[in-house]
């Protein structure tokens, strides 16, 4: 066979990319694991100190723990909130329903704005709630909380329905129409038709949240920027903060970065094992 | 028992569909409201003394130098996205059709990069994007192009591996030129999928703050910056400019998304299914 001509132009093809990739990840991260393991303010003066910045941050203070407890927390409940009102928004406007476009349209809308402005426009919404208590958004944590689920749900619900209604309309319409002839009852036909089929369009959706709804930054440090204290960080932010707001933590910040990178990486591993067995199983 | 459920269904759609359009609309509103008005009565219309016409849009484009940020933006955002897809399409080219141990490392290795969050790498980026001289509009972009390579790549080498390498024969027995076969047969067959890269990657980019702030955000402001600037500054917060920046900035999505709507449906699918 003859070797192909293309093997010569790996400098055009692929230089550019990787040249990129290395200076914007490769090398960062790589140096960024190094850099865990040293004591440092600038890049050039780490000094290695082993395990000791790992140790610190989880018990120098609580902080990461509890922003870790608060973003598991969030994303649980919000993972649950947008997944079940999305497929049933998907279920309701894959029916003949007139107008539907229009509602697709409006759902998916809030997707496309940025997370430093969706955090802005719903500290105004939620602080109006609250005005007539005589409370803001950083009167409390759980005030907080809510109001990330919210937003979040604003959000997301949208980008997850699309995938929802993809995922339904490739269910072969002839066996709806096969199961309703023997007499199945609508519900039936949900759970044992329509969920089985459209798996991997829940996979996708609920890998797209927990690792969306994990890696949450601008949105939680617009809308509550951590207040009360630091009772409403999430890991993102505790991060930031223990980089740049406290000097002689850089290492700190990093070790932490690697501990959040790893949670990430696991949870997505392990979200994709267990869907894809399941997939398996149908 | 049908017509229950049908006006239940629409009822629901509706209610829905109040709540979705509510907080953008509640913004729009207040960005006419006096300023001291805004904390006080949110939910209200603004009226004779509560109403201040142009004012917030005025001290607003003001403090921020929001036409600059929208300039900036854009300038990054279309550099960003345009070498992300013609460059990230010809490595997935590349290392879909030559396969050895070198190329199939640097597929795992794109593909890795998408599941490590930002907070790992933006000390280290940063620094080195400073040390490098990239800390400009212009160099960003190139750091854009190394993040985005990531979903792009994947993206590209899932639909490449569809198409027969009987074409590509053809064109070289024809005498293309490798670089002749990618821009005259390859890429013509990839237009929806580079539509779908550069939608998923506009999305991102247009509403990135971390990035640029981290790198650029002294010199040069982006929207997400200078909206983060107007609040995040010391001092009170001028509420109504803070309404009136969040309405121009929600505008120009919103006409897009208008605009490219079948586009960016279609993207978002796409992208997910592969993704």
């Amino acid at each position: 066979m003859l070797k192909n001509p293309l093997k010569k132009y790996f400098w055009l093809f692929c230089l550019p990319t990787l040249l990129a990739f290395c200076i914007a990840f490769a090398i960062p991260f790589l140096s960024g694991i190094y850099l865990s393991f040293t004591s440092f303010t600038t890049v050039t003066n780490a000094k290695f100190v082993g395990l000791s910045n790992y140790i610190k941050a989880f018990s120098a203070d609580a902080d990461f723990i509890n922003s870790l407890k608060f973003t598991v927390k969030f994303s649980a409940v919000s993972v649950i909130s947008v997944n079940v009102i999305a497929f049933i928004l998907a279920t309701l406007l894959t029916k003949k329903l007139r107008g539907t476009n229009v509602f697709r349209t409006l759902f998916f809308m809030p997707n496309l704005i940025g997370g430093i402005v969706l955090g802005y426009i719903w500290q105004l919404i939620i602080n109006g709630v609250l005005l007539p208590f005589g409370y803001t958004i950083t009167s409390s944590a759980n005030f907080g909380f809510w109001g990330l689920v919210a937003l979040t749900n604003w959000q997301l619900i949208g980008y997850m329905m699309i995938i929802y209604i993809a995922g339904i309309n490739n269910v072969p319409h002839d066996i709806i129409e096969a199961a309703r002839v023997d007499g199945a009852s609508n519900t039936r036909i949900l759970f044992n038709i329509i969920i089985p089929s459209v798996m991997p369009s829940i996979t996708i959706c609920l890998f797209l949240t927990i690792t969306n709804t994990f890696k949450i930054f601008d949105q939680n440090l617009a809308l509550t920027a951590g207040a009360p204290s630091k009772a409403t960080s999430m890991l993102a932010l505790d991060i930031y903060n223990t980089f740049y707001g406290r000097v002689g933590y850089e290492g700190v910040g990093q070790a932490k970065a690697v501990v959040f990178f790893v949670i990430v990486a696991f949870v997505a591993l392990l979200q994709l094992y267990f869907t894809r067995r399941k997939e398996a199983e149908q | 028992m049908k017509k229950i459920s049908f006006l239940f269904k629409y009822s629901f759609l509706i209610i829905l569909s109040a709540l979705f359009i509510f907080p953008v609309a509640m913004v729009f509103i207040n960005s006419f409201k006096s300023r001291f008005y805004i904390n006080s009565e949110p939910f209200k219309i603004p009226f004779s003394d509560t109403f201040v016409g142009i004012e917030n849009y005025v001290s607003g484009l003001e403090s921020t130098g929001f036409f600059d940020a929208f300039l900036w933006s854009l300038f990054i955002t279309v550099l960003s996205v345009a070498s992300i897809v013609l460059f990230t399409a010809m490595t997935a080219y590349y290392i879909t059709r030559i396969k050895n141990k070198f190329t199939s490392t640097l597929y795992y290795a794109f593909v890795f990069s998408m599941i490590v969050p930002f907070q790992m790498v933006m000390f280290t980026m940063s620094k080195i994007t400073n040390t490098l001289g990239l800390d400009n509009p212009l160099g960003i972009t190139l750091i854009y192009l190394g993040f985005g390579a990531g979903l792009s790549v994947f993206i590209f080498s899932g639909f490449i591996k569809g198409i027969p390498k009987s074409l590509e024969e053809a064109a070289t027995i024809d005498g293309c030129s490798p670089v002749q076969t990618f821009f005259l047969v390859v890429f013509p067959i990839l237009k929806p999928t580079a539509i779908t890269v550069a939608i998923l990657n506009t999305m991102w980019i247009w509403n990135d703050y971390l990035l640029p702030y981290l790198t650029i955000g002294n010199d040069y402001k982006t929207i997400p910056i200078a909206i983060q600037y107007l609040k995040g500054g010391y001092g009170s917060v001028d509420m109504g400019a803070l309404m009136a920046m969040l309405t121009l900035a929600v505008i120009p999505v919103i006409i897009f998304y208008l605009i490219c709507q079948k586009y960016i449906i279609q993207g978002v699918t796409a992208g997910a299914v592969k993704g």
